[in-house]
Order: C-alpha cells, then sequence, then structure tokens
C-alpha cells in the first residue's frame, strides 16, 4: 500500500503550485491533485497582473512580501512566463480622483513602495491611446506582468524536482481527514490537506465563506506599443467592491506578444463561464471610453473565469477552524497571482512550525468560525 | 481604353508601385509583387494565404497602416499602400 504523503493539495492554480513549491523545498512530502492541468482555472483566466494593492493594511502587507518573493524569482523563471515589469498606471478621470491617486501615493511612499503622480500632459505621452483630457495616473514602476499559467507549471516542476508528485485529469470527489478520493475512485492519502482550489474550494469544503466571481476577459491581436503599460482606471477601487452587484471597470495590459488584455467584469451568483454579450458589450464600452482606438484593433479570443471572492476581501490561508487536518489557501480574489508566493511561503511557515514572515492572524480561516456557525 | 480598365489601378506592395485590376484583392496583390510571406507567426515561422475566403487569418496584412488587414477579404483602392511582414514591424 502506497505510504501516506505529508501533504495532499487540492488544485495545481498558481496559489497550489507556490503552496508545493515551498512545502517541498522543505523537505514535506507533498501530492498535488488537479482536476484539468497545470495552471488551469483562475490562473489561466485572469490578466497575470501583480500588483501592489492598499485596500486594507493586511491586504497591502501579504502583497507587498509576495511582490518581494515575485523580484527574487523573476531572475529564475523561464521566458514563457513572461514576467513584463511594465508597472501599472492608475488612470485618475477627474479631480476627485487624481486626490484618490495622491492618497494612494502618499499612501505607498510611507511604506516603501516606489510610486509617482503624473499630470494630464505626462499621462497622454506615457499612453497616447488614452483619451485625450483625463486628469492624470499614479505610477506604480514596482508592478509588472506575467503569464501565470506558465509560472504555476514551472513552480510544480520545481516542486517536483524536489520530490512531490502531481496527479493531473482527475477531480477530488471528497476531501476527507486521511486523505481524497479521486473521481475514478482511487484514494490519496495523506496525512494533511490543504483546499487550494480556489473558487471551487467550496464544493470540496462546504461552509468555507469563498464566492465564485466571474470575469470576463478579451484579448487582441498583436500591436506593440498600443498599450505601453498595465491600466487601470481609478474607479475600478468603487466599481469592484463598492457593492455585490455587477460591475464593469476599464483595465487593459500589454502583453509581451504586442497583444492587448482588456477587463474587467464582475459578477456573483453565476457558475456557468459561458461569454454574456450583455456585460461583455459594458465592459468594452467602459473601454472605449477610456481608449477609443481600442474599436480599431481586432479582437481574436474572449473567455471567462471566476475568481475566490471572500466578503472581506482577504483570503483564507491557515487551518480550517473545525476540521482535522484541513488547511485552506484559497479566497484570493482578484490577486491571486499576486499573493500566491506569499500564500505559499506564509502557508509552509504555519504548517512546518517555521517563523511566520508576516502575521497570518488576518487571513486565517478562524477569522469567519462564528459567523459560519450563525449561517449553519 | 480596355487595358486601362484591366490595369486601371495604382497600389503600393512594400514601397514598390504596382498596377492592378479593379477586382483585385490585397492577396493577389502582394502575390503579383512577387512576395509570399504575408507576416510572421508568434514564434517568427513565415505565414501566407491558406483559404482564399477570410476565415484562416493567416493572409494578414497591414494597409494603409492599419495591422492584421485580411488581404483576401480587402479590394484594392487607387493609392492603396500594402505591407507584408518583410517590411512592416509586425504585421
Amino acid at each position: 500500500m502506497k505510504r501516506a504523503y505529508d501533504i495532499l493539495i487540492a488544485g495545481g492554480g498558481i496559489v497550489g503550485a507556490a503552496c508545493a513549491d515551498e512545502l517541498a523545498r522543505r523537505g514535506a512530502d507533498v501530492c498535488v491533485v488537479e482536476a484539468e492541468c497545470a495552471g488551469s482555472g483562475a490562473t489561466a483566466a485572469g490578466m497575470g497582473h501583480v500588483v501592489v494593492m492598499d485596500d486594507s493594511e493586511a491586504q497591502f502587507a501579504l502583497n507587498h512580501c509576495s511582490q518581494q518573493l515575485w523580484n527574487e524569482l523573476r531572475e529564475a523563471l523561464p521566458e514563457n512566463c513572461e514576467f513584463d515589469g511594465c508597472g501599472t498606471l492608475w488612470a485618475a478621470a477627474d479631480e476627485e480622483e487624481m486626490n484618490e491617486a495622491r492618497r494612494k501615493a502618499d499612501h505607498y511612499a510611507a511604506r516603501g513602495v516606489a510610486a509617482e503622480i503624473l499630470d494630464s500632459a505626462a499621462l497622454a505621452e506615457a499612453e497616447p491611446n488614452l483619451r485625450p483630457g483625463l486628469a492624470g495616473a499614479l505610477f506604480v514602476p514596482g508592478d509588472s506582468v506575467v503569464f501565470a499559467p506558465c509560472v504555476a507549471k514551472w513552480l510544480l516542476d520545481r516542486a517536483m524536482e524536489n520530490g512531490a508528485t502531481l496527479i493531473t485529469g482527475k477531480r477530488i470527489v471528497e476531501l476527507r481527514s486521511d486523505g481524497a478520493v479521486l473521481n475514478d475512485g482511487s484514494i490519496i492519502s495523506a496525512k494533511r490537506m490543504v483546499n487550494a482550489a480556489g473558487s471551487l474550494a467550496p464544493q470540496l469544503t462546504p461552509g468555507i465563506p469563498v464566492r465564485p466571481r466571474k470575469g470576463h476577459i478579451v484579448v487582441t491581436d498583436r500591436y506593440p506599443g498600443f498599450v505601453r503599460h498595465h491600466i487601470t482606471e481609478l474607479g475600478y477601487l468603487k466599481n469592484a467592491h463598492a457593492s455585490d452587484r455587477d460591475s464593469v471597470s476599464f483595465v487593459v495590459q500589454r502583453r509581451m506578444t504586442g497583444q492587448v488584455l482588456l477587463g474587467s467584469s464582475r459578477q456573483f451568483d453565476v457558475t456557468d463561464a459561458a461569454i454574456e454579450p450583455g456585460i461583455l458589450a459594458r465592459m468594452i464600452q467602459r473601454a472605449l471610453e477610456y481608449m477609443p482606438g481600442l474599436g480599431q484593433l481586432n479582437t481574436i479570443r474572449c473567455w471567462a473565469g471566476f475568481r475566490a471572492a471572500t466578503p472581506d476581501n482577504l483570503p483564507l490561508i491557515g487551518p480550517h477552524p473545525t476540521r482535522e487536518n484541513l488547511w485552506l489557501a484559497t479566497g484570493h480574489e482578484g490577486l491571486g497571482i499576486t499573493m500566491a508566493p506569499g500564500t505559499g511561503r506564509l502557508l509552509a511557515d504555519l504548517m512546518l512550525d517555521g517563523e511566520a514572515l508576516i502575521d497570518p492572524a488576518p487571513y486565517l480561516p478562524a477569522r469567519f468560525a462564528n459567523s459560519e456557525a450563525r449561517h449553519g | 481604353m480596355a487595358d486601362a480598365k484591366r490595369n486601371g489601378i495604382k497600389v503600393w506592395v512594400n514601397g514598390a508601385e504596382l498596377s492592378v485590376p479593379p477586382d483585385c484583392t490585397a492577396a493577389a496583390a502582394v502575390a503579383r509583387a512577387g512576395v509570399t510571406m504575408h507576416r510572421r507567426s508568434v514564434e517568427g515561422h513565415a505565414r501566407g494565404p491558406l483559404c482564399g475566403m477570410g476565415v484562416c487569418m493567416e493572409c494578414r496584412v497591414t494597409i494603409n497602416g492599419e495591422l492584421h488587414q485580411r488581404g483576401c477579404q480587402t479590394l484594392c483602392m487607387d493609392g492603396m499602400r500594402i505591407e507584408t511582414a518583410e517590411v512592416a514591424s509586425d504585421a
């Protein structure tokens, strides 16, 4: 009979891959089970934006340490991971948003993150295809863009070099306290489980406060130079997180191939990944308001994926509050790519009793233990 | 007169002037100019017309500065400038 693994990870997206990499590197005997292929799911569907955000101190802390880990990875990543240190431009439409840009700039500066205010003319020079007359922007040069599926694959390969096992194409039907049952009836025994299944995590662990949040993306043909950074409208923050209602924001990004990625949309309570023309049209309309020339570009594909959203916009990293031998590493919403390295590091710190890189308290699943009990 | 009608349109293919008939597509004009490569794939391989009916997207060229126009679906217009990957920065 096959020995029990030390740790079984459900999900081979970038979060599961980063966890496997860290755990295997520190000597744990790890098995990753991925239903599709390495780096699929939201890892493949998203934009691959590595971005420092400051919605809360806890969000900033995990983002910031993750970004430092990304910069350490950068040199080692192969070319197909398309690491592009293009920076983020937060575009401000009016004076109110410029005030927000200045507030963010001060906030970042106080925390050692480089950020620069561009006035209207400087923004027009930095991104000539934005509509004239925008108020300006906040430029965060340390942000970057990656091709996340290849990073996930590379992290899993490195984990396997350190002895990890990867099982793909098999779905976990039951996550137990002593292992997992796969859809072909086989059983993988393990001492501890990590649910890193992104938006699908609640299917394996019912009751955890994770909701799928659908997003659409459009990719164009190659137009080198049309977009020069990752650009997000500053209104994004109020659009994306102000309520549970469907929302769209202007987000564009250059890719190393010269292609342009266009987002973003947010929808709760949809489980079908089919393209929805209604919200896609709203999303494109929003983008055209900021960048009219996008209308002349050929799009070659669009798709949708699911973020793993939590009620407080922070991930769940740590032991399940009640279930034995079960750990969680999910709930990253739109920041799964950014936060993956920090999540892997933190989870490994917690599971292998190392000293935690940052204070783990804000991410511990136990913070929802009471509300879960209330909702049964 | 009949000859003028048949070869009535002037276009440029990669900077070289060429006379083509009014019903000539940009892809045909490129062929008449003796150019076979329309564009390069992401990995740098040569690409040219395949399906001839607007589906495969392999015949894309730059027309009057606009990238990624399907040569087989674009009729030549007088003065049109057609560029293939031989000269376009990306096509």
